[in-house]
């Protein structure tokens, strides 16, 4: 598994070295703003503030490295729940 | 006690990838008030379904709560993870929906898919909650049926299983974001042509979801072989392969 593993990622970093790359000064646009957002605007319904709005600065970072981590975690609790390391007996019953 | 830690420290590793998300979730305000309560309409059934079959088969199947609860966590971080896509110079995310419902079938998966969603509304202002039912629609119930229903007729087809687990990652991933494009034409088209405005939509999105249809394959196939060879028992008591019940 390792070495698929590693075979992935080998090839993922060669595509991605291969690959013509953005266009020049490309701000790394998310698809709902360049697309879904685009479209809603031209056609008059701009996107809203989100009701609750996550706050100015690094807010919206420190919440979506909270998330993950937390994400992060409980994904790789019921890892271990479900495959416990080699030579241990049992995993998750329920 | 390194190869315990791999799979671990390889999924914090990819959760800590800072940045905001920016994907295929509608956006708060986009759609009108009828189109958004139209597509929760659509959605509470399937939500019910879901939450129905969570009761049932965690009574009747060894692992599935462990497996609900590893697959709704990994849909969660998958769902709001930006991916740079060099090649259209912007980032988009997978949706690993069509996995999910490999592993926990798909009213399992709008229910995994509907609280990500929820979190990722209310804390994370991605999406957004007048907006939640045409994602839960566009991700949870038509990521979910593609990804179940490609997997299974390729399973009756004779192909591989890996084979089978890559398509259902890839074609779940482009129809959910062929549904999304359909939810805006529908709503925002005017007095426009639909079909006109659901083509270029659609292919706006092309050049990000294309290369990111096929890594959700990849990681989709990548999964499941690594559960085929690790604990194949598992994917037997889950209904997944031969020899087991659902």
């Amino acid at each position: 598994m390792n070495r698929a593993v590693l075979w992935a990622a080998l090839l993922l970093a060669l595509g991605v070295a291969m690959s013509p790359g953005p266009a020049r000064g490309a701000s790394w646009p998310g698809v709902d703003e360049a697309v879904v957002e685009r479209y809603a605007t031209a056609a008059g319904r701009p996107p809203r503030a989100p009701l609750i709005a996550p706050g100015e600065g690094d807010m919206l970072l420190f919440l979506f490295l909270v998330a993950g981590a937390v994400g992060g975690f409980v994904a790789g609790y019921y890892f271990r729940a479900l495959f416990p390391p080699k030579g241990k007996p049992g995993g998750a019953s329920r | 006690m390194k190869r315990r830690l791999t799979w671990p420290v390889l999924v914090l590793a990819l959760c800590a990838v800072p940045g905001t998300a920016h994907a295929m979730h509608i956006t708060e305000g986009i759609l009108p008030a009828p189109w958004a309560g139209l597509w929760f309409l659509v959605a509470i059934p399937f939500v019910a379904w879901g939450l129905r079959d969570l009761q049932v088969r965690s009574r009747r199947t060894p692992f599935f709560k462990p497996m609900v609860g590893l697959v709704g966590a990994a849909v969660f971080v998958i769902s709001c993870m930006p991916i740079p896509v060099p090649v259209a110079g912007t980032t988009s995310h997978p949706t690993g929906t069509g996995l999910a419902a490999i592993l926990i079938g798909p009213p399992l998966t709008v229910v995994v898919a509907s609280i990500a969603l929820l979190l990722q509304a209310l804390f994370l202002a991605h999406g957004g909650l007048t907006t939640l039912g045409a994602n839960i629609v566009s991700m949870g119930i038509v990521g979910g049926l593609t990804g179940y229903g490609v997997f299974h007729a390729a399973r009756r087809l004779r192909l591989p299983s890996w084979l089978a687990a890559f398509l259902a990652g890839l074609v779940s991933d482009w129809a959910t974001y062929a549904v999304t494009a359909f939810e805006l034409a529908s709503a925002l088209h005017g007095s426009g042509s639909l079909g006109a405005m659901f083509a270029a939509i659609a292919v706006a999105f092309l050049p990000t979801q294309l290369p990111l249809g096929i890594l959700e394959g990849v990681v989709a196939a990548g999964v499941y072989r690594f559960i085929q060879s690790r604990r194949p028992g598992l994917l037997e008591c889950l209904g997944v392969a031969p020899g087991g019940a659902a």
